[in-house]
This record gives C-alpha cells, sequence and structure tokens, in this order.
C-alpha cells in the first residue's frame, strides 16, 4: 500500500525531488527537468543495452511469452547488491533508494556499486574459489591467490592479461599470487591432468576432461588434443619446501613455488587400445611454434589472447550472464560446444566481441548486463512464460528473473549487514576476517562439495538449517545488542508499524504484506515483552527462503 | 512405549501451537503429518551397513593375512579361529567370531596416496577432475533412507567425520557427521529454549509460505523442506539413538571404555533405529614408524574389543543377519618393513574384513603370495566389495545413477558380488 501511494505520488513529487538531489539546474520547467535527468553520464554506450534487449525479445516473441513486470524497487536493489558485491543492501540504503526519485537510479546505483570496494572483495571471493576451490589445497597459499585477485579487480584490470599472468606464473606462492592457480591444480602428480581440464574448462568454457582417456563422446575432442593440450604444463613444476620446526625437531612446511623445468620433446600417452602415441604441444589442433628454451606456458597464454574465435571472452560472457542471471547461455556455463547450443548464439557472440573491444573490460560487461532490461525484471512466472523455466532443463529465456541460492559467502555477509554487525563490534579486521572463515568453513562443509554446483538449484542441507536456526551468527544478529539493528530499531521513538516496517525492509528488503501483519501481530499477543517478540519475527525473516534466495 | 523426556513437546501440544501461528493458510507443517516413530521400536528387520573405517591405511599383513616365516612377516603369530580363517594372534575375540567374519585377501586397488586411496574405497571411482562421486553410504541412504518414511534422523551417520561427500547425489544423502558421544553441532538439548522455538517457527511459516505462494519455482519448497527435516530431527525421539551415555554401562565396559567403543555401541543404536548406513571412523593406521609395538599396545586391542564387541550385540539381538559390517582402510600397507620398523603405503596386495547381513562367514576369500606382495589369482576391487554389500542388502545391481553433468555411473561402478561371500 505504502508503495502504492508513492508510486502515486512520484509524478509530482519529481521535479522537486530531483531539485532535492541537486540533478537538475534551478530554472529548468518540467520538461526540461526531464531531460536534464537524463543527462546522467552514462558510462556505458546505450546502444550495447538495446542490442542485448532487442536480442532477448527475439526470444521471447519467437517463444511467445510475455515477460514479467518490471521487479520492485527494493527487489531489484537487493539482487543486484547480491550480484555485485556481493551481500544485501543497508537498511538505510534501501530507504533512501525507496525516496530517491531520478529515474537514472538503477544505472546509478549500479555504476556507485563498480566502485565500492565490496565489488573488489566478493570478485575475490568468486574467483579464489573457482581458481582453488573453498578448501584450500596443502601448500597453496589463499592469501596469495587473493592478493593477486584483488589487485586485478581493484584495478579493472583487463581479463586477458589476468588470465596471460595466471597462466604463466612463476615463483613462490607468497610473492606471486598467481602461481596459487596453477599450485592447486598439481597436489597430486597426474602429469598436469588437473591443469589442462580445469584450464580448458575454466578459462575457455570447453570440457576436455573426458578425453584424457578416450575420444569424448558429445564434442569433437579427440584424446590426442587432450594431450597436446597438456603437453603446455609439463615443463611447470612445482617445488615444495621444507624447514626445521625447532620447537618440535620436525621438519614442516615452509613455502612451495612454480619452477620451470627445461624439458623438450613430446607427450606420451596410451590409446584405449593399449597404443603409445605421441602428442606435440597444439592448440585446438592448431600446430603452436614453441621455443623449447623456453616455457612452453608463455605460448599457449599468446595462443589463447590471439584466438581469433575469442574462446577467453567468450567464456567470461557466458559465466558473467549465468552469474547475474542464474543461467548462462549454455547449462552449464563451462561447458561450450556444438554439441551444447547456446540459447542466445547470436547474443552471445555480440556479448563476446563487444567485450573483446572494451579490452576485456569486466566492469563494462556488468554494466551492459545489469542494465539490460531483463535484469530489471521480477523474479515471478506469469502466465504467459511458464514455458521459460531452465530449472525444469528448458533454455532459458530470460522472461523473468530466475531465483539463486545465496552462496555462503553471501550469506554470511548479508547477515551481518542485516545485524548491522559493524555497529555492534569493535573486531578487528584480522579477527572479524577469522571469524568469517571459521563460520564459512563449518558452512560449507556441511554443503558437501567443494566444487561451486549451479547455484540455481538448492542444495541446503540439515546441517546448514540447525546452523541457521540455532547457530552463534543468527544468535548474535538477534540478541539486540546495543548497536545492533534491532536493538536500534526497537529502541527508536518510531511507531511499532514503523519498526516493524524497518525490520522487514532490513532482512527481506521489502514492506511487510497483510498476511504478514496478521502474523506479527499474533506474535505479540503470545510474547509478553514486545523485545522478544521483535527478535522472533527478526529470527524468522532470516532464517526464510526469502532471505536466503537471491530473486 | 517410551515417554517423552521430561520437558519436552508433545505432538499433540506442538500442532496447538503452529495451528495458533498459521492461521487460514495452508494446513501447517505437512512434513510433521507422518506420525512421529518412536525410538524404542525396535527395527530389527531392516537392512544396514555399518562400515569400520581405518584411516590412515591399516598393515593389514599384520591383522588378516599374516606372512610368518617370510622376511616381511613380522612380530606377529597367527592363531585359528572360529570359521576356516587365521588372523593375527592380537585379534582373539574377533577370532571368537569369525564363523560370522570373513577375509578378503585379494585387493588391489592402486591408489596409494590417502586422499585418492580415501575416495576410490569410498566411492568406487578414482577421483576425476570433474564429477565427485557419492560415498557408498549415501548411495545407500538413497536407495534405502528414502523408502523408510518413519526416518527423522539422516540415513548416513558419520561417526568422527571423513566419510567424504554425497557428490552428485546431493545433501540430501550427505553424511550426517557427531562425534562418539552423540553430540551433534546446533542441536541444542536445552528443553526450555522450545517453546521459544515453536513461537518463531510459526512466525517463520507464514513467511516461507508467502515466499512459496509467489510463483518462482520449486526452489523456495525446497528450503523449507530442508528446514522441516531440520526441525524434525530437532525434536524427534530418535534422537536417543545418539545418547549412547543412556547405555546399560555393563555393555559400555564391553564395547570398550573409549570413543571406538561408544562410536560403535551408537552404530547399534542408530541400525536399531532404522538408520541404513553408519560408519565409524578409527584413525592412527599410517604406521610408518613402529608398527608392531603401536598394534601390539594400541591399535588392536581397541578394534578386537571394538568389533567382537558389536558383532555379538547384533547376533544378540537378531540384528547380525541384517546388518552387514564391513572393515577397512583406503589401503594396506607394504609388506616390506622400512627402516623405521614400520610399513608404508600399499594398495597392490591387501585384505578387507567383511561380514554379517547374510553372508558367508568364516572364509579367506582370494590369497597373496607367501611374502604377500603379489595376489595370486583373481584380485578385487573396491567396487567388488560393494556390490557385494549391495547383494547383501538386496539393492538391485542395474541401477544406474547420474552425475549432474548427465553421465550414467553404474552403481559400485559396475563391480560383482564376491562369489564366496554371496554364494
Amino acid at each position: 500500500m505504502m508503495r502504492d501511494l508513492m508510486n502515486k505520488s512520484i509524478n509530482r513529487l519529481l521535479p522537486i525531488a530531483l531539485i532535492a538531489f541537486g540533478l537538475v539546474a534551478f530554472s529548468g520547467t518540467d520538461s526540461a527537468a526531464a531531460k536534464k535527468s537524463d543527462a546522467y553520464r552514462y558510462k556505458h554506450d546505450q546502444k550495447v543495452v538495446e542490442e542485448i534487449d532487442k536480442l532477448i525479445r527475439q526470444g521471447w516473441e519467437d517463444n511467445e511469452v510475455t515477460p514479467t513486470k518490471i521487479a520492485k524497487e527494493t527487489a531489484w536493489l537487493r539482487r543486484v547488491y547480491l550480484d555485485t558485491v556481493g551481500h544485501i543492501p543497508p537498511l538505510e540504503v534501501a530507504e533512501s533508494f525507496l525516496r530517491d526519485k531520478d529515474p537514472n537510479k538503477r544505472i546509478r546505483v549500479i555504476d556507485q556499486l563498480l566502485e565500492d570496494s565490496a565489488y573488489t572483495h566478493n570478485w575475490t571471493t568468486i574467483w579464489t574459489n573457482l581458481l582453488i576451490g573453498r578448501q584450500t589445497p596443502r601448500r597453496t597459499s589463499r592469501e596469495g591467490m587473493q592478493k593477486f585477485l584483488r589487485e586485478a579487480f581493484a584495478k579493472n584490470r583487463p581479463w586477458d592479461d589476468v588470465v596471460q599472468d595466471i597462466l604463466v606464473a612463476q615463483g613462490r606462492y607468497d610473492e606471486n599470487g598467481a602461481v596459487n592457480y596453477l599450485l592447486a591444480q598439481m597436489t597430486m602428480r597426474d602429469d598436469g591432468v588437473q591443469a589442462t581440464a580445469k584450464t580448458t574448462r575454466l578459462f575457455l568454457g570447453v570440457q576436455v576432461q573426458c578425453t584424457q582417456c578416450h575420444n569424448h563422446p558429445f564434442n569433437d575432442w579427440k584424446q590426442n588434443q587432450f594431450w597436446e593440450f597438456n603437453s603446455f604444463f609439463r615443463q611447470a613444476r612445482r617445488v615444495d619446501h621444507r624447514k626445521l620446526d625447532p620447537e618440535t625437531g620436525r621438519q614442516v612446511d615452509d613455502y612451495s613455488e612454480l619452477v620451470v623445468n627445461n624439458i623438450s620433446g613430446p607427450v606420451f600417452f596410451e590409446k584405449r587400445s593399449g597404443l603409445m602415441q605421441v602428442a606435440y604441444p597444439k592448440y585446438f589442433g592448431k600446430e603452436v611454434k614453441t621455443d623449447d628454451s623456453g616455457d612452453r606456458r608463455i605460448a599457449l597464454a599468446k595462443s589463447i589472447v590471439n584466438d581469433p574465435n575469442h574462446y577467453l571472452a567468450k567464456a567470461m560472457v557466458n559465466r558473467m550472464w549465468g552469474h547475474y542471471f542464474g543461467f548462462g547461455f549454455t547449462k552449464p556455463v563451462d561447458d561450450m560446444g556444438p554439441h551444447n547450443p547456446a540459447s542466445h548464439p547470436e547474443l552471445l557472440d555480440f556479448l563476446t566481441k563487444k567485450f573483446v573491444e572494451s579490452n576485456y573490460d569486466q566492469k563494462m560487461l556488468i554494466r551492459w548486463i545489469a542494465n539490460s532490461e531483463a535484469y530489471q525484471l521480477s523474479s515471478e512466472f506469469n502466465s504467459k512464460n511458464k514455458i521459460d523455466n531452465p530449472a525444469a532443463g528448458e533454455l532459458p529465456l530470460f522472461s523473468h528473473a530466475y531465483i539463486k541460492s545465496m552462496e555462503a559467502e553471501q550469506l554470511f555477509d548479508s547477515l551481518l549487514i542485516a545485524a548491522n554487525a559493524a555497529g555492534m563490534s569493535k573486531a578487528s579486521y584480522a579477527e572479524s576476517n577469522r571469524r568469517r572463515n571459521m563460520w564459512l568453513q563449518q558452512f560449507v562443509t556441511t554443503f558437501g562439495t567443494d566444487e561451486n554446483d549451479e547455484s540455481t538449484s538448492f542444495n541446503g542441507s540439515i546441517p546448514q538449517a540447525l546452523m541457521m536456526m540455532n547457530g552463534e551468527l543468527v544468535d548474535a544478529a538477534t540478541n539486540c545488542k546495543p548497536g545492533s539493528l534491532l536493538h536500534n530499531v526497537v529502541q527508536s521513538d518510531e511507531r511499532d508499524t514503523k519498526k516493524i516496517q524497518q525490520i522487514y525492509l532490513a532482512a527481506l528488503c521489502r514492506t511487510p504484506t497483510g498476511r504478514d501483519v496478521t502474523a506479527v501481530k499474533k506474535l505479540f499477543r503470545v510474547s509478553r515483552d514486545p523485545i522478544v517478540a521483535y527478535q522472533d519475527l527478526f529470527w524468522a525473516l532470516l532464517n526464510s527462503n526469502e532471505f536466503m534466495f537471491i530473486r | 512405549m517410551k515417554k517423552n523426556p521430561p520437558g519436552t513437546m508433545n505432538r499433540r501440544h506442538l500442532m496447538s501451537h503452529l495451528a495458533a501461528g498459521a492461521a487460514m493458510t495452508v494446513p501447517a507443517y505437512s512434513f510433521l503429518n507422518h506420525v512421529t516413530a518412536n525410538a524404542a521400536e525396535v527395527r530389527r528387520n531392516e537392512k544396514a551397513c555399518i562400515l569400520i573405517w581405518l584411516s590412515g591405511g591399516p598393515p593389514t599383513i599384520d591383522m588378516w593375512d599374516l606372512k610368518p616365516g617370510s622376511k616381511n612377516g613380522g612380530e606377529f603369530k597367527k592363531i585359528s579361529t572360529k570359521g576356516d580363517v587365521q588372523i593375527s594372534e592380537h585379534l582373539p575375540k574377533i577370532a571368537q567370531q569369525m564363523d560370522s567374519l570373513s577375509v578378503v585377501r585379494s585387493m588391489s586397488t592402486r591408489e596409494a596416496d590417502h586422499t585418492r586411496g580415501r575416495y576410490y574405497m569410498h566411492t568406487s571411482y578414482v577421483p576425476n577432475p570433474t564429477v565427485i562421486h557419492p560415498s557408498f553410504g549415501s548411495v545407500i541412504s538413497r536407495e534405502l533412507g528414502t523408502k523408510r518414511k518413519y526416518l527423522e534422523i539422516p540415513s548416513f551417520v558419520s561417526v568422527g567425520g571423513g566419510a567424504g561427500s554425497s557428490g552428485f547425489l546431493g545433501m540430501t544423502h550427505a553424511p550426517f557427521v557427531v562425534d562418539s558421544n552423540g553430540n551433534i553441532r546446533n542441536v541444542d538439548r536445552d528443553s526450555s529454549k522450545r517453546n521459544r522455538l515453536e513461537q518463531r517457527l510459526a512466525m517463520w511459516n507464514v513467511v516461507e509460505d508467502g515466499f512459496i505462494r509467489s510463483g518462482r519455482g520449486d526452489l523456495p519448497q525446497a528450503h523449507k523442506d530442508v528446514y522441516g527435516k531440520a526441525v524434525n530431527l530437532m525434536r524427534s525421539t530418535q534422537m536417543e539413538a545418539f545418547q549412547v551415555s543412556g547405555e546399560d554401562p555393563k555393555t559400555q565396559e564391553v564395547y570398550g571404555n573409549n570413543n571406538f567403543g561408544r562410536g560403535l555401541m551408537m552404530a547399534r543404536r542408530l541400525v536399531e533405529t532404522g538408520v541404513p548406513f553408519v560408519e565409524v571412523n578409527l584413525g592412527g593406521w599410517d604406521l610408518h614408524t613402529d608398527v608392531f609395538n603401536t598394534l601390539r599396545d594400541q591399535r588392536l586391542p581397541m578394534l578386537d574389543q571394538g568389533i567382537a564387541a558389536l558383532t555379538q550385540d547384533l547376533k544378540n539381538r537378531g540384528m547380525l543377519e541384517n546388518t552387514v559390517i564391513v572393515c577397512m582402510g583406503e589401503f594396506g600397507r607394504t609388506p616390506r618393513i622400512n627402516q623405521d620398523t614400520g610399513r608404508d603405503h600399499w594398495a597392490a596386495s591387501w585384505s578387507a574384513m567383511i561380514g554379517g547381513g547374510g553372508l558367508n562367514g568364516g572364509v579367506a576369500v582370494g590369497e597373496t603370495d607367501k611374502d604377500g606382495t603379489a595376489i595370486l589369482g583373481k584380485s578385487y576391487l573396491p567396487g567388488d566389495i560393494w556390490a557385494t554389500v549391495c547383494k547383501a542388502l538386496k539393492i538391485p545391481l542395474n541401477i544406474v545413477h547420474t552425475s549432474k553433468r548427465g553421465r550414467p555411473m553404474k552403481i559400485a561402478n559396475g563391480g560383482t558380488p564376491i562369489e564366496e561371500l554371496v554364494g
């Protein structure tokens, strides 16, 4: 109801609000004001967004679906926060966004989030998990990996440069953090099998792991191609240094490094028939000149960035689209090829081309995606897009947003924001980081799998639910300590209705429905102490599916 | 019939709370609709498997397949048993149960790295970079657990951890980890908090259902289902099964007053409640140094007492016919004794112990050469052990699971039940 009122008053209030926000020249008339407000200096080329919209709309028409309506303001705000900076918006941000009457406010928020330090933090988390997994393998430096990525994302380094650095890295794991990607793939003496499979999958969106032992049953990779690709990694070798622990007198891990061995010649592998074969360095079947006095990985990195097919860019575009929408143009995002046709091949190619032209600018790619019409839509189905259900195996049409489970890190960071943990505890950065890691470790262990599964399937477990219901974190969030959100709200002079609204806004980024209000009233009747009732309400919201899902 | 423990809420009382909270919405708590099973109700006829996991890789040449007289023979003698098989002199109590248990002496499993071996023995598959195979407990949870609608506690329990993951079978079948005292993280047994919880859940239910109704696909309901199971677990009387302290002190004495003994006792209680797979972890087998003293003074007495007690207890309760016991680790250890009087990793020729569940007891399957370094005749893979377990538990061997990427995976990696055990 509140929102209806607001929408009705928007037109009337618009000029005033715009003046208030300093966006309109003082002497403007109404129409001039509207025009001027368009003058927010876009950081992206709107033509790219228009092309995305056109190609997406084409899919709606071809499949006769009608898109769902635009998402409510704060629902969208919550989504773009979680997708871009990895946590929900704080209460005051949600409140001011609701008040904000600038028609460009969504565009502005995207640009602001891309400059937020939480952006760097979020993408460092995401790529650390992708590159070395959630559980750091032994003799791999998570800190080193994070340091390298933090710098890359903070400076928005071109993605092709970043990947080159990762692929050719040498040195100590603490001094050159980029080596940790390959170190993490080389924990078992497996002749670079894991490094081969993961590199093609992660950076090029091509899955070749089956071809280690036989020709691929679906795509056109052959067994020799696996080993040709593999031969690029054969000179890289890990060296683990140990030292004497003076206290115990035992040898313990010191540091590890990646060095280059000057070996040359082909790689040998065994066909299913038992026949031994040789493989020389080739990139997708193409002969690559390698200077055997140097590191073959350099030749590989060059082949990747100079590849006219732009697999590297395409893989990133598909992954990024999948990150924002829940589904990429292929499912999974890292298995592209003729055997797995894309839902929107033209759009995928277009964005790939644009991404290359932008010099692999990740922030620009996000601007295009997050400003697209499809990303503005609500996550609800309507009666005319029921077939747009990729969770049931259909190709995605992006006629509504798809809900996603929060990742463990998003959940933790969002709980802290909802609780206003920053106001509660004065723990040092190191201390809060330690607590975060402990919580994540517990939560992720209960996830079972280490690989980043699709977040569009719910993979919650009983121990996780127990952890949310009875664990320390939600307990701390709801215990009403001074400085906490709950304390701030409950102790304020506002009326109860307003307090309840604020609690809903803080946790779920929406105001309560009629049903909610009825239930809340009951809750207050049952509890003798209103603080207990507020605590129970907040507990219920933080434990709800609506909190847990990005919608 | 056992009464509710003092202070806990009975079902009717609970439902009245829920009804109050859920108002006119859909019937509250559909997940509570089935009748709460009673912990005291013994389910002797249900099939189950108890895996005793010897973490680190046990020197089976000193336990199940001794080579006295060989240069690799070591310090131990072999003794006769109640079965047609001789085992280590330091397993005298198990020797008395060997009419029910058998030894497979021809395991050849190629993975001699801890992580890879643990994975291989638990899943029947060698590690692969892009698929995570389910531990066998998860497979059994899926094949048997899902059919036991009365079961409110998880159907794959790991006592002490290290049981791997449910991989592509999903979290429903993940190992539920407890310590050997039955402590479960984030489950507060303090009954004073129960009323508060009901109040919270009533509110939660309204929000949860609101989102489910909003037309966003199936995931919101999946979330509610998991919470439903967690809540069920918290108030289930079946939770008693974890409380080994409730066991007769005399029984505790028989199993051994240590974590391993308590773990096995808990395993029996869980199986009695209907849990189809329990894994009990016993570490300390990575014996690169001082293997004989450690075995004689520490590892073997504990193992001997525990396994013998478990076998006898299952027998006494009429449960042994339906409960398979498997005892193994990630690999065996080198026949050659190293310079530190230890044995190193060895996957080429080693033994696993298996019995119960109607399998033939007292049998030695396969053999190794006189120095224990090679298998004479047929050898077995982990898939064959698990196929044998499937056979005993009446799980069809033509089941094929599908990985998340659509790859078909045969149950037990297409292994074959071991003839001498199932014939």
